[in-house]
């Protein structure tokens, strides 16, 4: 598939919205994780979302997604409804897992979005795998890995990048540097501080993006997947962004300062995006509020939704850990009925 | 029905070759297992029957590769990943326990993992502490998993077919003394993959035991016959989940156990066994339940510590004979 950046209003306005969605979704999130509703870990991607919406922009409905921990942002980015996903962080079972998961563990088989893993460089590998199905089952697609660049530290990032390259495989890397792994600076933890520069030791072709700008994020991806495509080789894209709160809900923030966190913010990519707009495009605040009007309408939708979602009986704990026996082949069916 | 003799390793390499031939979602992912022909030697000349593209080598990377192999399961695939012996699993720990084995339960059902991961184990050529051990209970801990432990050749042929027809998960161990060892190979397997199998009929005691130790139970169990002992040895197949009703059935008839396991004693299968008969069996029994495991070391060089640490025939009988004088 040819892809192509049209950079027209409707289509910066639908960024512009995608972001938005994110950024009060998740700041409701924290809302109702102080008022206990959401439990366990909570990382927030707020001031991440262009990476996100950047990237899902130019994915195909068939291409895979695989996600970390910090993944609420993919998973509304991808199309998996708020609904299902704030269900989920509340534990119940009209959630996008049944509730089982949680915040941590978003999963759609329909929007083949394979998590949510919290094991840090653990998804890489089974990106790499869904890729090789793939290749394999001769179907031209994707698999796009998100991971932060505190994975880069882990043995499995390197094994990934290895056989991605060495067996040509078509997977989108995708490296959220937002500067700190938990609380580690990268500087304090890598001896080489450039991580495209890793990537490219692995023979391919890696680029540093501005990951604080969801155009820059879009255009290094439909260069990414045309070379994907073409080479049937992955590419690394690693986007240089910052997460405006805290690692999760237990944070100090001892290893950072507060006019850092600022001067980050001030670059932010809804903030930014909307000036932009504003300066270029006859951007007006009652659009904007349109649009504020319209999320908040979702959210409220999804609090009910979620309120009133079920809790699974416990008398049901231990399903769901094997295939029920009526499932009819081995053959997973994730995609083999499309 | 036909029969014929074959050694576990040709069993092995028959039923990864029925699958590559019946199913073209299948292949095999390894360690050499290509050019090399297989660091035991099963995947011998399938390379240049199957091509490349179905007979992969990998380099050293057991979590890599296993990840991989788990991700193409997710992608539609029935991948065979050998890792060359249980010791290197441990680096594919991260994968099978928090990936293949949570993947069903985290996505609320939606998602599963056809894979199975094929490895070696046990002691007996004097490979010593990095590459000789039992560890089928570090995977038998686990929900989510599937464990077989073939221990003959017909399960040698046929286990593998079964793995590859579930959907979930299966880690199937491969004993490295039965590899050589030559028997009866069928065209349908025994039974189920998760049953346990009553391998010889008994009344005085029960020897519960799976994989490598199974003969060394059966020859226990001739000696023993000529002591006027009649034992009964249960081959557990299937570790997880276990056949606890073949176990209850059996020791309801002797009202005595001993479990044979390669493991550790300390967090074994033996004592998980035991526990259970305690629970559901307790009054079934005449004498305490007995557990021959490997002693509490690292699997030494020299073959006469080896072969001392490990469940042996002698042991087995003489253990036995103590039950049934009552002298435990």
């Amino acid at each position: 598939m040819n892809q192509k950046l049209h950079l027209d209003r409707h289509h910066l306005i639908r960024q512009l919205t995608q972001m938005l969605r994110i950024r009060r979704f998740e700041e409701k999130c924290a809302e109702l994780y102080a008022q206990e509703k959401i439990r366990g870990f909570l990382h927030l991607y707020i001031g991440e979302e262009a990476i996100a919406v950047g990237v899902m922009a130019k994915l195909t409905p068939e291409d895979n997604i695989v996600a970390t921990y910090r993944e609420h942002g993919h998973a509304l980015a991808r199309g998996l409804s708020m609904n299902s996903v704030l269900a989920e962080m509340y534990g119940k079972t009209n959630g996008c897992s049944r509730g089982r998961g949680g915040s941590m563990h978003l999963f759609d088989k329909q929007h083949h979005f394979y998590g949510g893993n919290a094991i840090v460089a653990g998804g890489l590998p089974l990106a790499v795998g869904l890729a090789m199905a793939n290749k394999q089952q001769h179907k031209q697609n994707v698999t796009a890995c998100f991971f932060g660049e505190g994975a880069v530290a882990e043995g499995e990032f390197h094994e990934a990048m290895n056989l991605a390259a060495l067996w040509k495989l078509p997977v989108l890397f995708i490296c959220e540097n937002n500067q700190y792994a938990m609380g580690t600076a990268l500087a304090l933890s890598e001896s080489e501080t450039n991580i495209a520069k890793k990537a490219q030791s692995y023979g391919m072709p890696a680029v540093q993006v501005d990951g604080m700008n969801v155009v820059d994020v879009e255009s290094a991806t439909v260069k990414a997947i045309e070379y994907i495509n073409t080479n049937t080789s992955p590419y690394f894209l690693e986007c240089q962004t910052y997460r405006f709160r805290g690692h999760s809900s237990f944070d100090g923030q001892l290893y950072r300062t507060k006019a850092e966190v600022k001067q980050w913010e001030e670059k932010g990519p809804v903030i930014r995006l909307i000036k932009w707009l504003q300066q270029n495009n006859h951007f007006d605040d009652a659009e904007l509020q349109r649009i504020e009007s319209d999320i908040d309408n979702e959210i409220s939708q999804a609090i009910m939704f979620a309120e009133q979602g079920e809790w699974e009986s416990i008398s049901d704990l231990c399903k769901g850990v094997y295939t029920p026996a009526n499932h009819t082949t081995s053959i997973s069916t994730l995609q083999g009925e499309q | 029905m036909t029969s014929q003799t074959l050694t576990y390793r040709e069993a092995l390499r028959a039923s990864i070759e029925q699958a590559l031939i019946e199913d073209d979602k299948v292949f095999l992912m390894g360690e050499d297992v290509g050019k090399y022909g297989g660091c035991y030697a099963v995947s011998k000349g399938l390379l240049d029957t199957y091509g490349a593209e179905r007979i992969i080598d990998t380099p050293l990377c057991e979590s890599g590769f296993v990840g991989v192999g788990i991700g193409a399961a997710l992608g539609g695939m029935h991948p065979i990943v050998e890792i060359m012996t249980v010791n290197f699993s441990l680096l594919a720990m991260d994968q099978i326990i928090n990936s293949a084995a949570t993947m069903h339960h985290m996505s609320g059902g939606q998602l599963n993992v056809p894979i199975v991961i094929r490895m070696a184990c046990g002691a007996g050529k004097q490979l010593a502490a990095q590459h000789s051990h039992s560890w089928e209970n570090f995977y038998a801990h686990v929900p989510g998993l599937k464990v077989l432990s073939p221990a003959t050749q017909n399960d040698a042929r046929h286990m593998l077919g079964q793995a590859l027809n579930d959907p979930d998960p299966v880690i199937i161990f491969e004993h490295v003394m039965l590899l050589n060892e030559s028997g009866e190979v069928l065209d349908k397997p025994d039974a189920d993959m998760e049953k346990a199998l009553v391998r010889r009929q008994g009344q005085d005691i029960s020897l519960i035991t799976y994989g490598g130790c199974l003969h060394k139970a059966l020859s226990a169990a001739e000696k023993l016959a000529s002591l006027n002992i009649n034992a009964e040895v249960i081959d557990l197949r299937c570790l997880r989940p276990l056949d606890t009703a073949t176990i209850l059935a059996s020791v309801a008839k002797t009202h005595r156990a001993i479990i044979i396991d390669e493991g550790w004693m300390t967090g074994s299968i033996a004592g998980e066994i035991s526990a259970i008969i305690m629970e559901q069996g307790f009054w079934f029994l005449d004498a305490p339940v007995k557990r021959l495991c490997t002693a509490e070391v690292p699997i030494p060089y020299p073959s006469h510590l080896e072969q001392a640490a490990i469940p042996q025939v002698e042991t087995i009988i003489t253990s036995a004979q103590a039950i049934m004088a009552g002298e435990q």
